[in-house]
């Protein structure tokens, strides 16, 4: 019996999942071909400096190895990879090539390449290719946009390649009219992604057809084919992308890298398959970085705790390029800087501007738990001085139902703006008052208890989804009704064969066991996709596959009708897509339709869903040691509809567990000269099984989104946005008595012991 | 992070594989692994030669006398976790292997590495120095007992020859009624220690005396504090002896500082752990 919805909603389990617990996953490293050789890439080891000369000569008369190349085999113009999203013509200068020439810009940038019989050798190889590098000074932070810092481009005037600024309502006014204006500034630190999978590429060249082929894509296939062919001179349907299995994106694998380059060049050069997947320690200094950013922010309050304005002004450091989405974080902290309450007038400046680290990109939630994290620690410091209950502060600034569709700000250059779609925030921040308990527990705020000052911290988000423009699936219906289906978005681990397979299901009225299989991302499935980022993928993904199936069934119908010389009307689908009957008559696919049935279907949608939610912790704080511990965290979010609660509560316990790394643990340090002090992960440290056991997450399906047909809104990043600001308001909570002020990431031990000796001795003097 | 090149040999006694270091210069033996082949893979060493000490029989045993325990070198974390006898034989080295890493690496990780890897923020090695154990190692030239202040002669550097291997620690007995405790601070569960503080003492008439408090991870070599030995032994292990004594080990460490861990913070952990693990100890 099927009855509709019988899969969407359901925890169904997820279908992956059984071949990567029998090792039958296919990760990048698990592809095998005949004649394959491997990759090593020679990195520089200064942050900036003049390449003076690369001898491979050593490296050349190893044993196994197969060449070296370096930037004089690329010819006069090496290719530069194009700012994906949000860019500006001053960027142009900026973009990263594929291999250092003359100069390098970060530990880590690729000068060399080594090809060889081994992975080993490889290395091997790669370790004795002398790279003479005259250093330069250094630039490795704010000062670098000082006068008479060294430039990392002298075609640039300074160090400084962009700006934009986030623009709503009359702020001038706003700060006129305002009782209360508080000034502060907040440091989010730079970290990463780092998926347990690290990059990894084999790539193929078919010389006998001119053809390339690329496993390993991930995120955006068909962005990285159609860059690929372009540099590698193809015609784009000449290139394919694979998608293999992936061991997680969030945002950073799967745009296009320098090694997106140089392993398809070197299989064409060499005419043989060549591998190349990316050690940990080469992850931690080549694949992008994130978060790096300091703001300083003005808030405009009545004394009522009525917001009327935030401003200021933001500088992100995006490393040593701009990579595809140097931007996308700053764009987004700006616009999202004043997330999910009703604040009428915004004005910020965002900064974007180079150093001598690795170029950063998008990370789950880019620029969204930077700006939570500001906004947040900001309306509790403001309610603490206006001697405001804080939680009542956020529940009378939240937008209500009534409001939406409310817009957000403007950010220029770029303009337009988007609007929430629906919802009422408040909903999230009464059930997680409810909860966590916070009435009970708000009587521990700033008590000591057994050596532990105890704290409770707050904050609200809203999570941009959906992205566009659009989306295409494709269903195949075979003789036996098993149905394939393809679809243009990306899988990097989400679950999204178990979910498309649901929503195929349902929308079919056909078994889930009837789904052949789920192919995703590739461009050897779809005519064109668009990939895995904004929380997009069982949005638009989800939405394409109900428009595949509609037409499906009138293709069905199509034919019966035909087949019968009936009306449309009498045509009934039965048994499960299986038969088709119009009146008494009868017939299986098999005998209306040999060769079974196509169908294709795309989803556009330019609109941006808002998932939303209330997180809050109970923490405590060791004032010895300044270990942060949290004894109860609790996350209430509205995803509009729940398609499988599984891989829902999955996303949103990943993205908190991954946001506390972030607050606590991690930190990619760097110093004076530029050398990446944490190239390990022993140094940098990533949360581990048993480091943050009490996490509960709670989803609701309040307020279905009105932009698409499944009433979806993306719910894959909201779990991380407001987890920096949660904490920070629940350590400063638990260290009122000291004052002190929890506004640089991260809460590190070191850090939180020395807050707390600043403030004793700010007290004693 | 791939292995450089090397030869491997699994000898079948321990006099082969002696005779195997002996034989080349830069041999290096392996056990566990668990420190060894991430030090390959970042390439911070390429032996010529990995003596593996698998194949080897005996060195794996847990011995309980009146002379003390006796672990043999091939004794791994999880074997003394495992070993309920050790609650009462030592408690101290007991509970400081449940910090050792994680689960993993203590199914593979084993004294006689630990001891020869002689890393300032491990714990076996501050267990030994902190109980005056005795290592015994073999080489060509015989048998011979090293004392473990003798043993530890710097960061990662141990007083072995190249041709010889640990074949044992013993540590002294321990008396049942012993004042013990082990505190280790750490960024997270498994990372390696700050800092972190080994002590016992004895009672006798209510007078703390033989107080050890040795330190890991906290400065740049392993150490006793005799400084803080000194302020409690001959006193009431009190709530002033307790803080005095805490205060006198931070006061004399010689505190490192890193990215991690500035240095007035390892001090600070210092004093704050000496004090838990004294209260701790006080309450036993």
């Amino acid at each position: 019996m099927t009855r509709r919805d019988s899969y969407i909603g359901n925890p169904v389990e997820r279908i992956e999942d059984l071949r990567f617990l029998r090792g039958r996953g296919q990760y990048i490293d698990d592809l095998q071909r005949d004649g394959m050789l491997y990759a090593s890439v020679v990195r520089s080891a200064v942050a900036h400096g003049r390449i003076s000369a690369i001898d491979t000569a050593a490296a050349l008369a190893m044993r196994g190895v197969r060449a070296v190349i370096t930037a004089a085999d690329l010819g006069n113009t090496i290719p530069t990879i194009a700012v994906r999203s949000e860019s500006q013509p001053s960027l142009d200068r900026v973009v990263q090539p594929v291999i250092a020439r003359d100069k390098v810009r970060y530990v880590g940038e690729p000068v060399a390449l080594v090809i060889a019989d081994s992975a080993a050798i490889a290395e091997d190889a790669a370790n004795v290719v002398d790279v003479d590098i005259e250093a330069l000074p250094a630039v490795t932070g704010r000062a670098g946009l000082a006068a008479g810092a060294a430039l990392l481009f002298e075609a640039c005037a300074s160090n400084r390649v962009a700006g934009l600024s986030a623009v709503r309502g009359d702020i001038e006014q706003a700060f006129k009219d305002a009782g209360y204006v508080r000034r502060e500034t907040f440091q989010v630190h730079r970290h990463a992604a780092i998926p347990l999978e690290t990059r990894g590429l084999v790539a193929e060249w078919d010389a006998v057809n001119n053809r390339l082929t690329l496993s390993g894509a991930a995120k955006v296939p068909f962005f990285v084919r159609a860059a690929l062919a372009k540099m590698l001179e193809l015609p784009e349907h000449a290139v394919d992308a694979v998608e293999t299995d992936i061991g997680g994106g969030f945002g950073a694998r799967g745009e296009f890298f320098p090694e997106d380059f140089l392993i398809p060049f070197a299989a064409r050069r060499l005419n043989r398959p060549v591998k190349w997947v990316e050690d940990r320690r080469e992850h931690l200094m080549a694949t992008t970085h994130a978060r790096e950013v300091e703001c300083e922010l003005e808030i405009a309050c009545r004394r009522d705790g009525t917001i009327l304005g935030l401003r200021g002004s933001a500088w992100a450091n995006i490393g040593a390029y701009a990579r595809p989405n140097a931007v996308t974080p700053s764009r987004n902290l700006a616009q999202m800087l004043p997330g999910p309450y009703r604040i009428p007038a915004v004005q910020l400046d965002v900064t974007l501007y180079v150093s001598n680290k690795t170029p950063v990109g998008t990370y789950r939630a880019p620029g969204r738990f930077e700006a939570d994290f500001c906004r947040e620690r900001l309306i509790d410091i403001a309610a603490a001085e206006l001697g405001l209950d804080r939680v009542e502060m956020r529940r009378r600034n939240l937008v209500t139902a009534a409001e939406i569709p409310y817009a957000l700000p403007q950010v220029l250059p770029y303009g337009g703006s988007g609007e929430f779609d629906s919802g009422e925030y408040s909903i999230t921040l009464e059930r997680c008052l409810v909860e966590i308990d916070w009435k009970t527990k708000s009587a521990l705020q700033g008590k000591l208890i057994d050596g532990r000052y105890h704290g409770l911290g707050i904050g609200c988000y809203v999570e941009g989804g959906s992205a566009g423009p659009r989306e295409n699936a494709r269903l195949l219906l075979d003789a036996q009704g098993m149905v394939t289906v393809y679809v243009g978005a990306s899988a990097v681990g989400q679950g999204l064969e178990t979910v498309f397979a649901q929503i195929a299901a349902d929308a079919l009225e056909i078994p889930i066991e009837h789904i052949a299989a789920v192919h995703h991302g590739s461009t050897t499935g779809i005519h064109e996709g668009f990939g895995s980022f904004g929380s997009r993928a069982s949005v638009m993904g989800g939405s394409a596959i109900l428009v595949a199936a509609e037409n499906l069934k009138q293709a069905i119908r199509d034919a019966a009708v035909a087949r019968f010389s009936c009306v449309p009307q009498e045509v009934a689908i039965v048994d499960g897509l299986r038969a088709v009957t119009a009146g008494r008559r009868r017939l299986t696919l098999g005998e209306l339709s040999v060769g079974g049935f196509a169908a294709a279907g795309t989803f556009h949608n330019v609109k941006r869903t808002y998932s939303y939610g209330t997180h809050a912790a109970h923490v405590s704080v060791d004032p010895r040691t300044g270990q942060v511990e949290i004894l109860d965290y609790v996350a209430v979010e509205d995803v509009g509809r729940i398609l499988n609660p599984n891989t829902l509560h999955g996303q949103t316990v990943g993205a908190i567990v991954q946001g506390l790394g972030g607050t606590l643990l991690e930190g990619m340090v760097y110093d004076e000269e530029g050398q990446l002090l944490t190239g390990s992960l022993a140094a940098y440290l990533i949360p581990c099984a048993v480091d943050f056991p009490r996490i509960r997450a709670i989803a609701l399906e309040q307020y279905p989104s009105p932009l698409n047909p499944l009433g979806v809104k993306g719910a894959g990043e909201g779990g991380i946005i407001p987890v920096g600001g949660v904490v920070a308001n629940a350590v400063a909570s638990a260290l009122s008595s000291l004052a002190v002020a929890t506004n640089a990431l991260p809460l590190s031990q070191a850090r939180v012991w020395q807050l707390i000796e600043n403030a004793r001795a700010a007290k004693r003097a | 992070m791939k292995l450089p090149a090397f030869n491997y040999a699994a000898p079948q006694t321990l006099n082969e594989a002696i005779e195997l270091l002996a034989a080349h210069a830069d041999a290096l033996p392996i056990a566990g692994g668990q420190s060894l082949i991430p030090i390959l893979a970042f390439r911070l060493a390429a032996p010529s030669l990995l003596v593996d000490l698998r194949r080897i029989p005996g060195l794996d045993a847990i011995t309980i006398s009146a002379q003390g325990v006796c672990l043999g070198a091939k004794v791994r974390w999880c074997d003394i976790e495992n070993d309920k006898r050790l609650a009462a034989a030592h408690p101290l080295l007991a509970d400081a292997v449940t910090y050792i890493a994680h689960y993993p690496i203590r199914s593979r990780g084993t004294v006689g590495g630990s001891l020869a890897h002689a890393d300032t923020a491990a714990e076996l090695p501050g267990i030994a120095l902190t109980c005056d154990a005795e290592i015994t190692a073999v080489g060509r030239a015989g048998s011979r007992s090293i004392a473990a202040k003798d043993f530890f002669v710097g960061p990662m550097m141990n007083a072995l020859a190249h041709d010889e291997l640990v074949t044992e620690l013993r540590l002294p007995p321990w008396p049942p009624q012993r004042r013990w405790a082990f505190e280790e601070f750490a960024r997270q569960q498994g990372a390696f220690a700050l800092a972190g503080i080994a002590l016992y003492y004895d009672l006798a008439d209510g007078v703390a005396g033989n107080t050890h408090i040795g330190v890991i991870g906290a400065s740049a070599e392993l150490q006793r504090i005799n400084e803080a030995e000194a302020v409690l032994n001959g006193r009431k292990a009190d709530a002033a002896a307790i803080l005095e004594t805490a205060k006198a080990a931070a006061h004399a460490i010689d505190a490192a500082g890193d990215i991690d861990a500035p240095a007035a913070y390892r001090r600070a952990l210092v004093e704050t752990l000496t004090e838990r693990a004294l209260k701790r100890a006080a309450a036993r």
